[in-house]
């Protein structure tokens, strides 16, 4: 099944979709994490391939890059290592694209496939430096996620949602990944924006703190993306546990009736 | 033998004092900023935007009589331009080949980096944009984009590695006195890659008010085309003082240091439609051998970073490497893309010095000529005294650019020579 129709299928089920982010390699426990997050009601989580130098990511996801790589973090390994975990739900890497470029595009697609990863996001690879990307990923069947920005023109964002596989990540503000205390104003814009461009799936990420922010934004979208916030956590000692709590909370802040 | 000055003269040659006239724009890169296969536009969405327009205003800006006159009125009336070519009677007899300098050191901020931030202090308010971000290593960069914007009156935040924040502390000081927020980097190796990466950041959340004024030929398109553009002029008034002093002829060799590539890349601009030969002298730092150094073209693969494709310092895995180098300007673990696509088709070549020649270079200078270069030129001048009578042989003639003046590296020299710290 592909990301795509598996989160078409959710969306159909009437309910907001979760996409919460994990950075692969943190910790030697990393997966355990990644299945107690899909067991808690996730419907596709992203795993960050961790890059030295990740420059949309704000001090969180810097910090826990840096600690997997310490410990021996490889892109190779991290795909690896997927390849046998039998999570539950769909899968999309999300990582720069020096570390795809240097182990190759078709190399790197076709580890994708082999580890049955389902996805890949790149958001240092826009539009116009796909092609030699994009045409490894759909020969592999792997499926491009494309990021769409405040700041993107209606043309321009036509052009991204016909060429974005899986589902569209609308960023959610004028920034760089990390918690905020407000939703951004942005959020609701670039959702209905996205929505009247596309039918594929419309999901928000970038400063989506906590189930009530969760709830906001998916109004304006099929769902959301965490990740500083699930992270943070991480980093604080919260294990599988907590990480599971935070995603289970999130879950029900955006199924909630009311 | 004194050369006429009239303008029919084909010696004729800027001087100090003279007019700035700019030579005309050099090429466009090839479709989205491509260098050869280096070059691009590698950046997250958001930022796409905000490079389209200041493509488009570069574009119209730079074919503008208004725009160019406006500039090259600056150049000559601030910036203290033309600079002079100098011959090194003394260090050419000690080396056996004549040695020239163009001399960037005399500019308004003691480097050829204000060449470039006046162009883009310009385009700053062509956009209508009052911030101003920049990053910088050895702070060459950061004090002359502080400079231009006081001189404009721009709000300016300049992003500087921790690490070079403390062994260039003169340079922070003159950035503050000249109004601008200095904001030290601690990610990474905190220097000037994580400070482009917090820049780059920055520039993500503030784009829409905001201008990246990126002080080397690196980056996304089109920022390695306009600082080449506005460092040109570096070349163009080499290439027509040496004809000059040269009876003619231009020099055998032509010797820029290169970190990102800035002075390297304006000096051969000028001089890539003649016969000398281009030399890139990158850091060898400890030693080529030893892994700590900033030679990206000698020991760098292709690869993506800060928006372009080129060569970089990485490990098996394209996880990006420290650079090391003495002087903080060529500690970067990459090169600009035109570097990279010069030295792929062979029209330039790049070789290194170590941190020991570039401080043997700066000695040798001083004691010879009375110039004190800074650290980064020192490497070009430390690779000469290697390689005269080598690969540059006996007789040839050379023009070196001394990208800056060695003031701001005064106290670490110190440290360096006696091992006591300048109280």
């Amino acid at each position: 099944m592909t990301l795509e129709s598996s989160l078409r299928a959710a969306r159909e089920s009437g309910r907001k979709l979760l996409v919460p982010y994990v950075t692969g390699g943190l910790g030697h426990g990393w997966l355990n994490i990644v299945r107690a997050v899909a067991d808690a009601g996730a419907d596709a989580i992203e795993i960050g391939i961790p890059f030295s130098d990740p420059v949309m990511d704000g001090r969180t996801i810097q910090e826990a890059s840096q600690r997997a790589l310490d410990i021996g973090a490889t892109p190779a390994g991290i795909i690896d290592q997927l390849a046998g975990a039998d999570i539950a739900v769909p899968l999309a890497v999300m990582t720069y694209y020096n570390p795809v470029h240097h182990m190759g595009h078709q190399r790197f697609a076709q580890r994708l496939a082999g580890a049955g990863v389902q996805a890949a996001i790149v958001p240092d690879l826009p539009l116009d430096e796909l092609n030699g990307w994009a045409d490894a990923a759909d020969a592999a069947g792997v499926e491009t996620v494309l990021l769409a920005a405040p700041t993107t023109s209606d043309e321009r964002l036509a052009a991204i949602c016909a060429r974005s596989r899986g589902f569209v990540y609308g960023i959610a503000l004028l920034g760089i990944t990390g918690e905020r205390t407000e939703l951004a104003v942005e959020a609701g814009e670039m959702g209905r924006r996205l929505k009247a461009a596309t039918d594929l799936p419309v999901l928000l990420g970038l400063g989506i703190s906590n189930p009530s922010q969760a709830r906001e934004a998916a109004a304006h979208a099929d769902g959301v993306i965490v990740g500083s916030a699930l992270i943070r956590r991480l980093l604080e000692g919260g294990g599988s546990e907590g990480a599971a709590a935070f995603v289970r909370e999130l879950r029900e802040g955006l199924d909630r009736d009311d | 033998m004194k050369v006429p000055r009239t303008r029919e003269s084909a010696l004729f040659a800027p001087r100090r004092g003279d007019a700035v006239t700019l030579g005309p724009p050099g090429p466009e890169p090839v479709g989205l900023g491509r260098y050869g296969e280096f070059g691009g536009r590698f950046v997250p969405e958001t930022l796409v935007p905000a490079l389209e327009e200041l493509e488009a205003e570069f574009r119209t800006a730079w074919a503008s009589d208004a725009f160019r006159l406006e500039y090259a009125t600056l150049l000559a009336q601030y910036a203290g331009r033309p600079t002079p070519v100098t011959e090194c009677h003394r260090l050419s007899e000690r080396l056996g080949v004549r040695v020239f300098l163009k001399r960037e050191d005399l500019t308004h901020t003691g480097s050829h980096k204000i060449n470039n931030v006046l162009g883009q202090a310009l385009l700053t308010k062509r956009m209508g944009k009052q911030r101003v971000i920049a990053e910088t290593g050895a702070g060459q960069h950061g004090v002359a984009t502080a400079t231009a914007c006081a001189l404009f009156g721009l709000d300016c935040i300049v992003f500087m590695g921790a690490v070079d924040v403390e062994r260039q502390a003169l340079n922070v000081f003159r950035m503050q006195l000249l109004g601008a927020e200095v904001i030290p980097v601690t990610s990474g190796s905190a220097t000037l890659k994580d400070a482009i990466n917090d820049a780059l950041r920055d520039w993500v959340a503030s784009v829409e008010s905001t201008h990246y004024c990126i002080g080397s030929v690196v980056g996304p398109h089109p920022f390695p085309w306009i600082v080449r553009e506005f460092q040109r002029i570096v070349g163009d008034e080499a290439r027509e003082q040496t004809r000059e002093m040269l009876g003619g002829a231009d020099p055998d060799f032509v010797v820029a240091c290169v970190g990102g590539g800035s002075n390297a890349m304006g000096t051969f601009a000028g001089f890539l439609e003649t016969d000398a030969e281009l030399i890139g002298v990158e850091a060898a730092g400890l030693g080529l051998e030893s892994g700590r150094h900033g030679a990206s073209v000698s020991r760098g693969v292709p690869g993506a970073l800060h928006g372009a494709r080129s060569l970089y310092l990485q490990d098996e895995d394209g996880q990006i490497l420290e650079a090391h180098s003495i002087s903080a300007g060529l500690d970067y673990p990459g090169v600009g893309p035109e570097h990279a696509a010069l030295a792929a088709d062979g029209r330039a070549s790049y070789d290194s010095a170590t941190d020991a020649e570039a401080l043997a270079g700066l000695q040798e200078l001083c004691a010879t000529e009375g110039i004190m270069p800074a650290l980064e030129p020192a490497h070009a001048i430390g690779w000469l005294m290697r390689e005269a009578g080598k690969r540059v042989p006996l007789g040839s003639t050379v023009l070196v650019t001394l990208s800056g003046r060695g003031d701001k590296d005064a106290m670490q020299v110190a440290e360096l020579l006696t091992g006591e710290t300048l109280a």
